[in-house]
């Protein structure tokens, strides 16, 4: 009924319709999984269960909390309304100091204990994450 | 002074010529068959002033005129003449001063350099890259003046961030601004020659060279910027897939599948439209790149400024470009592909094809997985990141097909062809397996998809190599290229399985041990430099083999801005790269320290410079052919 070239062009067509919506599929799965959540410590005050999932922590790192032994950093990140305690194993950016802004990643133990498994560098002293000067910017 | 002056005059000037040139344009279009002598003046004299500008930027970075903002907000007089000099494009305003450098550049070039083209062709490519370049102007002189003064005179500058201050970060803009911004001139004359259907094998024969260096350009600035991320940010890796990287990327994938379509049209007038919609994505995902670093919507190094009426500006401008392009593309292009569109399934150009596909799919793993996370926190203020997880995930599977197309692909012959007497390319697919079993065999981790991934490469570089000793000069540069390219995944595959890490605290004078290394803290060094002090740490590392190596990593706290920045100390060998980097938290005794061992690392440069060597190879040879 049709020529070959009629079905030829239909099939060529469903194929890319296909791979575009397993693409699709597989993008938004892989989404879902590999997210990662920023939070500051009031807001995971608030949560009701504790995620399993990686997430982010932002804020300031308290003055006089970092403490320091052979293989773990210890300090609380604080938005000056909530804090958090971390504890990190691995290695320091060069610009992680107290009263400084910083984005730890990593896991909730509970609401008050993190643990993180990288912390993240930033450039620019004068520069705070955008989400941590809004973290801070709420009180 | 008298500098920011003339620069900014001289910006002016450039502005209006472009202006002008619209109109003589116009005029030489309607009635002429050669090129009006008044339009290459007048593009050389914009040039010129451009370059005027740039040199005006320079020197007043040079001689550290601070009635300059940006001179001020960027330079220091402590700071070495090299740095001072590129500490020019190291900010937004002189960077887009060389974005403008480079476009006119480009056009001036492209006028001089193309023969054997209709001269309405000429002329409204100069059209299109005019509308671009008055665009630049624009909104260099509206939001982004370098030449702004501020009084009173300060008596010293701000400085700039010590990161930046590295030699493959001072010639990495320049080197990949060729490579994003020539990739304007490839969008200028495809729209021209769209307008005036006479997209053929020749005209692909003469745009194919400015792809060319386009690609080769983004190829070698992507590479310093990896190189400088993997020695200057600490953290040993070379790609982070930051969304930084990824915008500097997705320009590489789109010009990559453009290479390949653009041979194919060279050779059998097909693939047009693919063509045309290709050069507008390379051109248009460069701006959005600088859209979005500019724009501040990005954290990283290169977001200089947060000033949202620029982001505006392109954003605005960029619409602009895409609205003009999408509607020459309707309105103007017939496909005329039909007369050879009998497409066989085992040909080049399916397999080429298909390969596109391929790119096409990675390139938009990268745009969701960057752009993703901006939708979201407009939509919904929700902050989240994408992680490289995300990308691996998704990418790596689909790398073994698209490797062994590689491999097969051009084996094949256009339109038709069969597989036949080709049993080395099945035995050597053999011994691939094998030798990727062999080699992974005490490995318990993922070792299916690892296996057949180092196969798959592998197989990509038995067959590459074996070409260049049977098939010699044929088809060299392609050779050239592919088989960088399965070098390159052979070495980030090795390093990524084999690499080594140890991170542990320690005070001056105390040792680290586990079952392989030996890590002992010696001692602690201090030098004064002009620019900055150092803290130098004394370590020794040794193998449970027997190895030793002395590894002197420093950190560095600069005056100007004071930014302490770690100096990682690394030991290159051909086989593996000793990595070491240290860190000092506040007010403790304790160094943060972190020891890498990174095999294959050198081949990861040396793959990528193949690779553009491969671009470069068959740029020379289009030359001598003429």
């Amino acid at each position: 009924m049709y020529g070959r070239k009629v079905k030829l062009r239909f099939l060529f067509v469903v194929i890319v319709l296909i791979t575009l919506i397993l693409t699709t599929i597989l993008v938004l799965k892989s989404l879902e999984e590999n997210i990662v959540y920023f939070q500051s410590p009031s807001e995971i005050k608030s949560l009701t269960e504790i995620g399993k999932s990686k997430i982010r922590v932002g804020g300031m790192v308290k003055k006089n909390s970092i403490s320091i032994s052979s293989n773990k950093v210890n300090f609380i990140i604080t938005d000056f309304k909530n804090e958090i305690n971390v504890i990190y194993s691995g290695a320091v950016p060069n610009l992680f100091a107290e009263g400084k802004g910083v984005v730890a990643e990593g896991f909730l133990k509970d609401r008050n204990f993190f643990s993180a498994t990288k912390i993240l560098a930033k450039h620019d002293e004068n520069y705070m994450p955008p989400e941590v000067k809004e973290a801070l910017g709420e009180k | 002074m008298i500098y920011s002056l003339v620069g900014y005059y001289s910006l002016i000037l450039g502005l209006i010529i472009g202006l002008s040139l619209f109109y003589f344009s116009y005029k030489n279009f309607n009635n002429s068959n050669i090129l009006d002598t008044k339009i290459l003046s007048f593009t050389f004299l914009q040039l010129f002033f451009v370059i005027i500008s740039f040199l005006c930027l320079i020197f007043s970075f040079v001689v550290s005129d601070f009635s300059n903002e940006t001179v001020f907000n960027n330079s220091h007089t402590t700071k070495p003449l090299f740095y001072k000099i590129s500490g020019t494009w190291g900010n937004h305003e002189g960077s887009l001063l060389l974005w403008l450098l480079v476009l006119t550049l480009f056009i001036f070039l492209f006028l001089v350099r193309t023969k054997n083209q209709p001269v309405k062709y000429k002329i409204l490519t100069l059209v299109f890259q005019q509308i671009i370049i008055v665009g630049f102007f624009l909104f260099l002189i509206k939001t982004s003046n370098p030449f702004n003064y501020i009084f009173p005179i300060p008596t010293e500058g701000l400085g700039l961030n010590p990161i930046l201050q590295d030699p493959a970060l001072a010639i990495h803009p320049p080197i990949l601004y060729l490579g994003y911004v020539g990739s304007s001139i490839i969008f200028s004359s495809v729209l021209a020659a769209t307008s005036l259907k006479i997209i053929s094998t020749s005209w692909a024969s003469h745009i194919k060279k400015w792809i060319l260096i386009s690609w080769i350009f983004l190829t070698l600035g992507i590479l310093l910027g990896s190189i400088w991320a993997y020695y200057e940010l600490g953290w040993g890796g070379f790609w982070f897939w930051d969304p930084v990287e990824n915008v500097s990327l997705m320009p590489w994938l789109a010009l990559t599948t453009l290479l390949h379509c653009i041979l194919v049209l060279e050779k059998k007038s097909i693939l047009t439209s693919w063509v045309i919609i290709l050069s507008i994505a390379t051109f248009t995902l460069s701006m959005c790149g600088t859209f979005l670093v500019r724009s501040g919507i990005l954290n990283s190094v290169h977001t200089f400024a947060n000033d949202p009426e620029r982001g505006l500006f392109i954003l605005v401008f960029l619409f602009i470009l895409i609205f003009l392009s999408i509607l020459i593309f309707f309105f103007f292009h017939k496909d005329n592909d039909r007369k050879s569109s009998s497409f066989f399934w085992l040909s080049k150009e399916t397999s080429i094809l298909i390969n596109n596909w391929f790119m096409m799919y990675f390139l938009s793993v990268v745009l969701i997985g960057t752009v993703y996370p901006i939708f979201l926190d407009v939509i919904s203020s929700q902050k989240i990141s994408v992680g490289p997880p995300f990308y691996h995930k998704l990418m790596i599977p689909f790398l073994i097909p698209f490797l062994l197309m590689m491999a097969i692909g051009p084996k094949l012959r256009w339109i038709k062809s069969q597989l036949k007497d080709k049993t080395y390319l099945i035995s050597f697919f053999i011994i691939s397996i094998l030798l990727a079993f062999l080699v992974l065999k005490n490995f318990n981790q993922n070792i299916l998809i690892n296996t057949i991934l180092i196969s798959s490469a592998l197989y990509l570089f038995f067959i590459t190599l074996r070409d260049f000793f049977v098939k010699k000069y044929k088809n060299i540069s392609q050779n050239i290229s592919h088989f960088g390219f399965s070098l390159l995944i052979l070495s980030i595959l090795f390093n990524s399985l084999f690499s080594s890490e140890i991170i542990t605290n320690l005070k001056i004078g105390e040792t680290f041990e586990n079952s392989k290394t030996k890590i002992v803290f010696e001692s602690v060094d201090q030098k004064k430099e002009k620019n900055y002090n150092a803290i130098i740490g004394n370590f020794l590392i040794s193998n449970h083999d027997g190895g030793e190596d002395r590894f002197s990593p420093q950190l560095r706290i600069y005056n100007q801005p004071v930014i302490a920045t770690s100096e990682a100390d690394i030991k290159t060998t051909l086989m593996s790269d000793k990595f070491i980097v240290i860190n000092l938290v506040q007010n403790q005794d304790f160094f943060n320290v972190r020891y890498q061992v990174k095999p294959f690392m050198l081949w990861i440069w040396l793959s990528v410079i193949l690779i553009s060597l491969g671009g470069i190879v068959s740029l020379l040879k289009k030359d001598n052919e003429k």
